[in-house]
């Protein structure tokens, strides 16, 4: 039984990284209503620019505060210049388009910063935390940030104007319209604030993974994986995704024999899979009733 | 422009391009080098698997990531066959359709439960759990493991003066044309509307009385098929498969091969496989070390341009063809 109980510790230290990023893609699937595969490879850009800024000597909380607003600036940019014009084509161009732009962002990284594995900083240190060997102090206050960052978005949805106005644009776009809601602009300050809450996550991430330009592949899936099982709108749904699908991952290693690291990932998603079939809109999300 | 004007210059645009594109793929190979062929057949092959995604996604609009799945069995079915039971190579093509059939039919129950980015999710799954699965020990004996099969290639029958790849690309231009003209009078039929309609709104074609499970299933499980043949073709002319053949960036490349070519419009379907096969490698040329970015750009030229694929230029020409004939007839008369 220790070992059970070992083993759902270390996942949800694993689950908290995936419940970084579910987070990040919650966010601009409330704003755009899809995916955006190329959400890891902008955490990982955002990550690499944390990285040069601290080599600058730059101290590591300026660092990160400066990195999440120039994502969030170059997040809104993105929208602006590259997918604003998109917004009348058809859905699955524009998933394209999220495809061409991680391909840019991955070489153009790759460029810039070469593919050889670069250590990260982490603030909270690597001790055992409170006399765990399975738990660090750097995956607590992963934990511990991530659930900060949810305690941000729920204020944030449910309190604000603007919070407000985001989900309205996002759920009825033209009754929002009608309302006087920019509804163009409310997609920018999505997308915005998921490459801000990508950029944490990445910095968060790094630690752990090392840094390199293509850190961020097995990590994306992941959090989709996770987003998806906590029903894709709900912040809650994104973090208790993320810290499931850890613990799941764990499991089938620890107890399926012969499933090694190389089937891991396989079972977890078929799981996952599994856990969709029987609740299609994922754990928290909301079912959509459909009119003819 | 009277209706019936229109819809006759249609039929003429189309027939006559068909019947230049057709020339152009039959007399090519007598001129190009043998390399060039091998790419021109791999085109034909990825043509035949985007418009297998075309019939699943454009006809019955479910979404598939995972159709490098499908791709990698038909490969390997193939591939055992030819190599473990000595079968002559176009005979397991039909059996390499039917076993991807099957799979993807089964794989259609399952997903008539998700819809829109869950079945994404779900076939990505597919598409990440393929290679690992090929890998797996207790299979290696047939699959090869790591190592994969190397196929032995076919020579042309009946003493041909053909060269091996010659010969292959116009076996696979044949399968491929016969597949065309199947999957068109599929779209055009009763069950090709049915799907549509699916795709169109789930609820009312259901109120209309189209089995909405038999109709989604079914489209998977063609759709499977058609991949899979186009797979074990795929392993014949590469003479090769091996796991990290088939990952999810295959099906991430026939994603972006139906987009280009026009979702649901199968003749775009080769010029989607064109795109597929040949960019990459024009990125390569134009900058080795962002190729990446190279074609990241090129992909986002073209969206900007025909955010509808290639199907928008050809509404462009035809456009163009009929106000050239009306001009002539003008003259004329």
């Amino acid at each position: 039984m220790e070992l059970f109980w070992n083993q759902v510790l270390a996942g949800i230290s694993t689950g908290a990284i995936y419940a970084g990023m579910a987070l990040a893609v919650v966010m601009i699937f409330t704003a755009i209503d899809n995916f955006n595969f190329a959400q890891g490879e902008m955490a990982m850009f955002s990550t690499f620019i944390a990285w040069q800024l601290i080599q600058w000597g730059m101290p590591f909380w300026w660092a990160f505060v400066l990195t999440v607003a120039l994502s969030f600036v170059a997040g809104i940019a993105i929208e602006r210049a590259l997918f604003k014009p998109l917004a009348k084509a058809p859905i699955l161009t524009n998933v394209a388009g999220f495809i061409a732009l991680f391909a840019i962002i991955n070489s153009v990284a790759g460029l810039i910063w070469d593919f050889t594995v670069k250590p990260f900083p982490t603030p909270f240190g690597t001790a055992p935390f409170l006399g765990s060997e399975l738990v660090s102090t750097h995956q607590a206050g992963m934990i511990g940030v991530t659930f900060a960052m949810l305690a941000f978005l729920y204020v944030f949805f449910r309190y604000t104007r603007i919070g407000l106005a985001m989900r309205a644009a996002a759920s009825l776009p033209e009754s929002a319209r009608l309302v006087g809601i920019n509804t163009s602009w409310m997609i920018a300050l999505g997308w915005g604030m998921a490459t801000a809450i990508g950029a944490i996550a990445g910095m968060l991430i790094a630690p752990v993974v090392f840094l390199e330009p293509n850190m961020m592949g097995g990590v994306l899936l992941y959090g989709f994986a996770a987003a998806v099982l906590g029903g894709l709108t709900s912040p809650l749904g994104a973090v208790v995704g993320g810290l499931l699908v850890g613990v799941f991952e764990n499991m089938v290693g620890t107890y399926i024999p012969g499933a090694g690291n190389e089937l891991k990932l396989p079972i977890a998603l078929a799981l996952i899979v599994v856990v969709l079939v029987f609740k299609p809109t994922g754990l928290f999300g909301r079912t959509v009733v459909q009119r003819v | 422009m009277t209706g019936t004007s229109a819809s006759r210059s249609r039929l003429t645009f189309s027939t006559v391009s068909s019947a230049v594109t057709l020339a152009a793929l039959i007399a090519i190979p007598l001129f190009a080098k043998n390399f060039f062929v091998f790419q021109l057949t791999m085109v034909l092959i990825y043509g035949l698997a985007v418009l297998a995604l075309n019939i699943l996604t454009g006809a019955s609009g479910q979404f598939s990531l995972g159709h490098s799945a499908f791709y990698a069995v038909g490969a390997y079915t193939s591939g055992i066959l030819i190599e473990f039971a000595g079968m002559n190579y176009l005979l397991t093509l039909p059996v390499a359709g039917l076993v991807c059939f099957v799979f993807g039919f089964l794989f259609g129950f399952p997903a008539l439960r998700l819809s829109g980015i869950y079945l994404a999710l779900a076939t990505f799954a597919l598409a990440v759990a393929m290679p690992q699965l090929l890998k797996v020990g207790a299979f290696e004996h047939w699959t090869g493991g790591v190592q994969g099969l190397v196929i032995t290639k076919p020579d042309a029958p009946f003493g041909l003066p053909l060269s091996q790849d010659v010969w292959l690309y116009y076996v696979t231009l044949a399968i491929a044309i016969v597949i065309y003209i199947a999957a068109v009078n599929l779209l055009n039929s009763r069950s090709g509307r049915a799907m549509m309609a699916i795709r169109d709104n789930q609820i009312a074609a259901s109120a209309m009385g189209i089995d909405v499970a038999f109709y989604k299933t079914m489209a998977f499980g063609i759709s499977a098929g058609i991949t899979g043949i186009a797979g074990g073709l795929g392993a014949i002319v590469v003479q090769f498969v091996a796991p990290d053949g088939y990952t999810f960036q295959l099906a991430i490349a026939l994603f972006l091969g139906m987009v280009v070519g026009g979702v649901g419009w199968l003749p775009g379907s080769l010029a989607g496989a064109a795109f597929i096969v040949f960019v990459p490698n024009l990125a390569e040329g134009v900058s080795k070390g962002l190729s990446g970015a190279v074609f990241g750009v090129f992909l986002f030229i073209i969206i900007f341009l025909v955010p509808h694929g290639a199907r928008q230029i050809a509404i462009l020409l035809q456009n163009l063809f009929v106000k050239f004939r009306t001009t002539q007839g003008g003259h004329h008369a």
